[in-house]
């Protein structure tokens, strides 16, 4: 286990973060009403998931933890391999089950 | 069976919902074992689920944290990934948008991916549903699932002490993170987006503060939007050329 992340750091996170997404789903239902958004912000707000994310994750997978950052074929290609099951198949839960099956292989076979 | 009283349409959004504690339950027990793996106390992991209750937001958070990444980023990286939940809000909105504020508070808390995918199908080919009714199956789908969610970090989080270090758990998440994007690319737009921040964000980790993360994403986000300009542009040509031949 890692050491303990500071209590400050952790409380202002937290607090931060659950006011933030409460604000940011509340602002639409709760004061939005019936007004639109303009359709340029709405159009890069569609985007904002499929692109925050693979964002976090590309390095991840490029320089893995557990090899300490040092490149994997291994780690790349069992990367590659749920993120093709998910694209194919669409559907989380086979997606997910995949990505169980690779931790899998990749616990038993590179440690 | 057809939804005739405001209890019959709870009811209704609670067996819709119920399928997806499939999905709930495993996220929420990872969340509860990648939290103590990243030194969160049980109390501490469950705070953060039950005031957050926002799976990738929470998992970002704690990855960012652990790469000691300034508070501001860590904030605004997560807040960002959260934006999809504040687009579903505004979507629900002409369907909910005349309900009482503190019901609109409280739908505002559980507005999540299962939720609004199940409600928005709902009051688009029902109607005739009523104001009440709509509230009341939009909360009955979370009958199943916000529980579930709740009750698998606590799991999760105990199981997750237990669990020794030398099982590498880092790889985890990336892979959850993994199998999440796939079904989310429905158009060939979001496909564009996806592989723009990646393709930015190897380079950009070089850049100080994690700042990476922001400027890949913003990237990606402007390459999936200029992208369905286009692609709209070319499907108004092709009919545009169709009705003039």
């Amino acid at each position: 286990m890692t050491q303990a992340p500071d209590q400050a750091l952790l409380w202002t996170i937290i607090i931060g973060l659950a006011l933030g997404s409460f604000a940011l789903r509340f602002a639409f239902i709760g004061l939005m009403g019936g007004r639109t958004m303009p359709p340029w912000l709405m159009r890069h707000l569609r985007y904002t998931a499929v692109a925050i994310i693979p964002a976090l994750v590309a390095p991840l997978v490029a320089w893995p933890t557990p090899t300490g950052g040092t490149p994997s074929l291994p780690h790349i290609a069992v990367a590659t391999a749920v993120f093709a099951l998910g694209y194919l198949s669409r559907n989380v839960l086979i997606a997910m089950g995949g990505g169980a099956a690779g931790f899998l292989v990749l616990f038993l076979f590179v440690g | 069976m057809a939804i005739t009283t405001t209890k019959s349409a709870f009811w209704k959004g609670f067996r819709d919902g119920a399928p997806f504690m499939l999905v709930s339950g495993p996220f929420g027990l990872l969340f509860g074992v990648l939290a103590v793996e990243a030194g969160l106390i049980v109390p501490e992991a469950m705070v953060f689920s039950l005031s957050v209750f926002a799976g990738s937001a929470q998992f970002t958070a704690l990855q960012l944290m652990q790469e000691n990444a300034p508070l501001v980023i860590i904030l605004i990286s997560a807040l960002a990934v959260n934006l999809r939940v504040a687009m579903y809000s505004a979507s629900l909105t002409p369907y909910l948008g005349d309900a009482p504020l503190w019901q609109r508070a409280c739908a505002a808390y559980l507005t999540v991916d299962q939720s609004y995918a199940l409600s928005i199908v709902q009051f688009e080919t029902h109607p005739q549903m009523t104001l009440p009714q709509r509230m009341a199956y939009f909360f009955g789908t979370n009958g199943c699932v916000a529980p579930c969610w709740m009750l698998a970090t606590f799991v999760g989080a105990l199981v997750g002490a237990q669990i020794p270090a030398s099982w590498g758990l880092d790889f985890v998440l990336p892979l959850a993170f993994l199998a999440m994007i796939g079904p989310m690319l429905r158009t060939p737009a979001h496909v564009i987006a996806c592989f723009t921040a990646i393709l930015t964000a190897l380079p950009a980790t070089a850049l100080p503060y994690n700042l990476g993360l922001i400027v890949a994403g913003l990237v990606g986000m402007m390459a999936g939007a200029q992208a369905e300009v286009w692609i709209e542009k070319r499907r108004e040509n092709r009919v545009f050329a169709k009705d003039t031949a």
